[in-house]
Parts: structure tokens; C-alpha cells; sequence
């Protein structure tokens, strides 16, 4: 009984498959040869029509190993230099999130909820122009709206952990606004995946 | 005289102890030199009816001829005339006229007419020998008119760093001549990225900051913390012996005490549920640290023994609360708050009461209280796309500037006396560490590698 179950299964795929083969290559061969064209040849007798090609099981092609994207096959290291996560940047002496800063937190959310077993650290950070005491404590605030935000979309806190690094790490050392509106930011940091 | 051979042993050993945070104990070191003091009435000497003493301060005497004595003599000679210049407390007979006047070989022939003759009010004359592997120092200063030995000192100890003798007796001449407490001994600490280390476990191209400590003029810069992380914003205990600060070693922000002198670490917060914690200042006795943490939910000032007990909770406010000081009484502490929408300082009773805003500009922050008979707070003040430090007079409430523009500057902190400030400028390109005098002269540069911030001075 057991065995004649994957038999009875087996034959009706064999014939599809066979249809199949049949149907797609559809050798010219198969088909009656035209009649001839002259008169010389009306006596000789007609070619018999070609065998059909034998049924051939086709091949079996292993499957592409299972790579769901280039996100989760990545080391932490790699996915945070290049991190999918945006970082929401702030206005001066300010730690209210912009509009901007609100889109960049709700791609982050939805990739964290793709991303369920991520762990995040949220680093407040501050440009220059605030002093270093002071944006210990604004760079906190930062860190904190930003996950505030995230928690508020759905993303469980116990997933994120805020820092503050007040001006001690600029992300890019120069003196223009430029530089300084690079520097003002909740930057987000996978530790754990 | 105990304490100042306390300090003289003190000095001495923190210039014996090698570099890097591990050093050995105080009982390890060389002995210190032992002050033995000639029985001579001290006088101070006066200068012209109103003018500050003119003092004339040659190079010291080497009464052994090898190199190194001669060297050491020139060290003490210069670094003292350096020390005592440092208070503004003498005016000084310019030292590239004392070619003209024989030199001295003991103090039995001291030229004092020819002194006389350049005005000088008063001459010290000092004396260094050799003596197996250790130096005797002799140091007289004379009135030049009377040509008698207002105050005289001896010291006997390490060749190691000659410096140091020379910083001993310039604050002795202060107390003496001036009562006054020079600073000479005390020392600078503060942060700095200098060794251009990478922290350890991010991807970020993130320098790690250390802490360091030098003498007040800059000299023998060495690092006391090994981190491998952020540790920001050092703070002397006011024995001189310990410095808390801010460390990230445990991730989050935490209060740290180094123990220099014995190679050991002490941490203020520890545990679960800590919050983040910054900026350490020690209470005047030595015995409490004041700090901001945000373990209840928002930066508040807490206070608590330098172990971690007896946490207490100062100020409750949903503004952000940072950057504690303590009032010289230790009844009162200044900080850091934007309750009213930027920053501005803050001084509150050390029971919690008593909140009074001190300052309406448009952002000041760090505050550190002057050591008495100064009643102020210095604090950094933006001005324009900077900041500038300002002093605030408690007593009439008004405030003045000590620097203009020049950079952006911030940090300050006082000197043990009060008379002088150290802080962070951008005058020279990177963050480095400057001191200038009270009235905002006397800018120095101490520190030139990498960037350099957040000193203090030590009591």
C-alpha cells in the first residue's frame, strides 16, 4: 500500500511531463514530409516519418540556496557600516523630531518589524555649536525621542537601548553647517540580529 | 610645616610614579626631600611705597661641577622665576640684564651693590649639590638693601625632577612674602584623544578620549586611564590623590574614580536601572560626589557618598539638570538647566531648596564656583556662532567676559586660589587646554596633540 501510492502519484506526473516534452520541442521530424515536388520522384517511395524522440525525464536542477536578501545574510559589522537603518537628524539645540526625521524613523520601524530579532541601540548625537556638558544631556534627549517614536509604531522597547555621546563623536569633522547638520542625529546601531 | 612636607611628599610622588594608570604605591617612592629650615626671622621685603618688590631671581648655583647639577641649578633657577612670575605678585629684573653682574659661587659673595644697582628690591640666591644619587637645594631670599635673608629654605631628595623644587619653594615664597597660596604644585587633568585610539567595538571611525594629568604649567603630561573607551570630563579630588569622571566603559555613561596612586578604580553607579550618568564634581570635603542621572526618567542632580550610598536626589524638574558644582561651603550647588527653555546656570541648597536662576543669556553652561575670597561662577556663554567664558559676581549679579571671540571657548575651572582659570579653546585650531589669569591676561597654551578638554584644576 505504501509503496503504491507514490507509483499511482508518479504516473499521471509522467504523462503530463511527457505531454509537456512532447508539446514544447515539436520536432519537424514528426510531421509528414510535403509531397514531392516532381514527377521524378512520384514513383520512389515516400520517406517513412521519423521515430518521435524518446521520452527523457528531465533533468533535476538544485534549487538556489535559500537567500532571503542581502540584509540578513550580512555580519553586524557589515549592515552597520552601511547600515538599512536611517538616522533621524534634528534641528539646533533642538530634540524635537522634524518631519524628516518622523520618515527616516518610519522606514525604520518597518524594517524593524521585518526584522524582529534586531536589537538597536539609539545614539543621541550633537554638533559643536552646544557645549560639551549640555549635549550630554541633549543628545540623550534626541535618543530618547527617537525611540520614543519607534515604540509608538509598534517596536517593543525592551529592543531599544539609547546612549548619548553629546558631541564626542561627529560624524564628520568639519565647522559648516553642513557638517554640523550630519552631526545632529539619533543614530542607530544593530547589536544584536 | 606637617602639611607642606605632606605636599612636598605628595608632589614628589606624582612626579616618581611612572607613566600609564598602574602606578605603585606611595610607600614605593623615593623618600621626599626634607625641608630643614635655617632659624631666620622671615621678613617680607617691600618694593617702592605702593610698587609690588622687584625681585631678581639668576640662576642657581651648582656646587658640584658635573653636568647634571649644572643643569638642575639652571631648571630651578628658570622654572621658579616662572612660577613666581605666574601670580604677578613681583615685578621681575629682566633676566638678560643679569650678565653684568658677577656671578655668585656661594651666598658669602653676593654683588648686592650691583644688584642694588638694577633696582632690585629683593635676590634669591640658591645653591644645588650633588650628594651620592640625591640633590641639596639651598634657596635664600635676600633684601637687597640689607643685604639680610628675608626667608631661606633647604631641601634634600630626588634629582628626578628639579622642577618640583622650584614649584615648593615659589608657593613658600607666596605664603612667606605674599600670603598667598600659589598654585605651582597644583596640577591640570583632562580629557583628550591624543593617542588616537580606535573604541573598541564599533564600526564608526570613533576616537577614544583618556584622561590625562600635567603640572599647572603643562609639564610632565601623562595619561592615567586606560579605558579603551570614552572617558570625559575629569575632576580632582580636592586631596589631589583621586579623579572622578565620565566613563562609557560599561556602555551607557557611569561615574568613575581612578585612584592614581594606587592603580584602582571605583565605581559611583553601578547595577541595573542606573540611567545614564554624568559629570562628576566633588563636594569641598572630599567625602560626596554631586552628578546628573537620568535613573528616575530625566537628568536630575543627585548626590551621594564617593562610594555610591546614600543617594540623594536634589532638583525635580522635566528639564534637563547637568553639570553640577559645589559652593566652596559645600551648602549650595550650581548646575546646568533648561527649565526655562535654554540653558542657564542654576543654584539650589544643597537640601534641594532654595532654587535661584542666576543667569538670562541666551545659552550658558558648566559652572564651577570659585574657591573662596572669590563669591563667583565661571561659566562657558554663546556669543555669536561660539562661546566665551564668563565670570558672574554673585554678590552684585553682574557678570563680565574673559575672553572675546577668540575660538570658541568653554570648560573653565578655577585654581586652587582663585586667581587663575583653566578651560577649552579653539583659538589654535583643535580643542586644547588653556589657563589665563582671573581678568582674562595671561593666556597659556598647555596642551598642542590631538584634542584636549573638559580640565580641571586641582585643590
Amino acid at each position: 500500500m505504501r509503496s503504491v501510492r507514490p507509483a499511482l502519484i508518479l504516473i499521471p506526473v509522467l504523462l503530463v511531463l511527457t505531454a509537456a516534452a512532447c508539446g514544447k520541442k515539436k520536432p519537424p521530424v514528426a510531421r509528414p514530409a510535403p509531397p514531392p515536388p516532381s514527377v521524378a520522384t512520384t514513383t520512389a517511395p515516400s520517406r517513412p516519418p521519423a521515430p518521435p524522440e524518446p521520452v527523457a525525464e528531465p533533468t533535476i536542477v538544485p534549487p538556489e540556496p535559500v537567500r532571503d536578501d542581502a540584509i540578513s545574510a550580512a555580519s553586524l559589522d557589515d549592515l552597520n557600516k552601511n547600515s538599512p537603518l536611517k538616522p533621524a537628524y534634528f534641528d539646533l539645540d533642538s530634540s524635537d523630531l522634524t518631519a524628516s526625521a518622523q520618515r527616516a524613523l518610519d522606514e525604520n520601524a518597518a524594517l524593524l518589524k521585518r526584522y524582529a530579532s534586531w536589537s538597536i541601540t539609539v545614539e543621541g548625537h550633537c554638533d559643536e555649536r552646544g557645549t560639551a556638558e549640555y549635549n550630554l544631556a541633549l543628545g540623550e534627549r534626541r535618543a530618547i525621542a527617537a525611540r520614543a517614536y519607534l515604540v509608538s509604531l509598534g517596536i517593543p522597547a525592551d529592543r531599544l537601548r539609547t546612549v548619548s555621546y553629546g558631541k564626542e563623536f561627529p560624524f564628520d569633522p568639519g565647522h559648516d553647517e553642513g557638517a554640523f547638520a550630519k552631526n545632529r542625529r539619533a543614530h542607530f546601531v544593530i547589536t544584536a540580529k | 610645616m606637617i602639611k607642606a612636607i605632606l605636599t612636598v611628599t605628595l608632589a614628589l610622588a606624582l612626579v616618581a610614579a611612572g607613566p600609564r594608570a598602574r602606578q605603585p604605591p606611595a610607600s614605593q617612592q623615593p623618600p621626599p626631600p626634607t625641608p630643614q629650615q635655617p632659624s631666620e626671622i622671615e621678613v617680607p621685603i617691600s618694593g617702592e611705597a605702593g610698587a609690588p618688590p622687584r625681585l631678581a631671581v639668576p640662576d642657581f648655583i651648582a656646587l658640584t661641577t658635573d653636568a647634571e647639577t649644572a643643569a638642575i641649578a639652571r631648571t630651578i633657577g628658570q622654572v621658579l622665576w616662572d612660577d613666581l612670575n605666574f601670580e604677578r605678585e613681583f615685578a621681575f629684573i629682566p633676566r638678560d640684564t643679569y650678565a653684568s653682574i658677577p656671578r655668585a659661587t656661594s651666598f658669602a659673595d653676593v654683588a648686592f651693590d650691583r644688584w642694588r644697582e638694577l633696582n632690585a628690591d629683593g635676590l634669591i640666591v640658591g645653591t644645588v649639590q650633588k650628594v651620592g644619587t640625591t640633590v641639596k637645594v639651598e634657596m635664600r631670599l635676600f633684601n637687597v638693601r640689607t643685604r639680610q635673608s628675608a626667608f631661606a629654605r633647604q631641601y634634600d631628595g630626588s634629582a628626578a625632577n628639579p622642577r618640583l623644587y622650584a614649584h615648593t619653594m615659589s608657593d613658600e615664597i607666596h605664603k612667606s612674602q605674599r600670603a598667598l597660596n600659589g598654585v605651582a604644585r597644583s596640577k591640570l587633568t583632562f580629557d583628550s584623544d591624543r593617542d588616537g585610539e580606535r573604541m573598541a567595538g564599533t564600526v564608526q571611525n570613533r576616537s577614544i578620549k583618556e584622561i590625562y594629568i600635567c603640572d599647572y604649567d603643562g609639564e610632565n603630561q601623562r595619561r592615567v586611564t586606560v579605558g579603551r573607551t570614552l572617558n570625559i570630563a575629569p575632576r580632582w579630588s580636592p586631596d589631589g590623590r583621586s579623579i572622578a569622571y565620565t566613563s562609557y566603559r560599561r556602555g551607557g555613561a557611569n561615574i568613575f574614580i581612578s585612584n592614581i596612586f594606587q592603580g584602582t578604580l571605583d565605581e559611583v553607579t553601578k547595577g541595573e536601572k542606573v540611567g545614564e550618568n554624568w559629570l562628576p564634581a566633588w563636594s569641598p570635603d572630599g567625602t560626596r560626589v554631586a552628578f546628573s542621572s537620568t535613573r528616575d526618567g530625566n537628568p536630575e542632580i543627585y548626590v551621594a557618598n564617593r562610594d555610591g550610598s546614600n543617594l540623594r536626589r536634589i532638583t525635580n524638574h522635566p528639564g534637563i539638570d547637568i553639570t553640577p558644582t559645589w559652593s566652596p561651603s559645600g551648602t549650595q550647588i550650581a548646575f546646568t538647566s533648561d527649565r526655562s527653555g535654554t540653558p542657564q546656570i542654576y543654584v539650589v541648597g544643597i537640601d534641594g531648596l532654595g532654587l535661584a536662576k542666576k543667569t538670562a543669556e541666551s545659552y550658558c553652561d558648566r559652572p564651577t564656583w570659585s574657591p573662596a575670597p572669590y563669591n563667583e561662577i565661571a561659566f562657558a556663554s554663546r556669543s555669536g556662532p561660539g562661546f566665551d567664558i564668563k565670570v558672574l559676581d554673585l554678590a552684585t549679579g553682574a557678570s563680565r567676559a574673559l575672553t572675546f571671540g577668540e575660538g570658541t571657548n568653554e570648560s573653565p575651572a578655577f585654581s586652587p586660589n582663585g586667581r587663575h582659570l583653566v578651560f577649552t579653546s579653539t583659538r589654535s585650531g583643535k580643542a586644547q587646554v588653556f589657563t589665563m589669569a582671573r581678568d582674562g591676561k595671561d593666556v597659556r597654551q598647555i596642551t598642542r596633540t590631538g584634542n584636549n578638554e573638559k580640565p580641571d584644576w586641582s585643590r
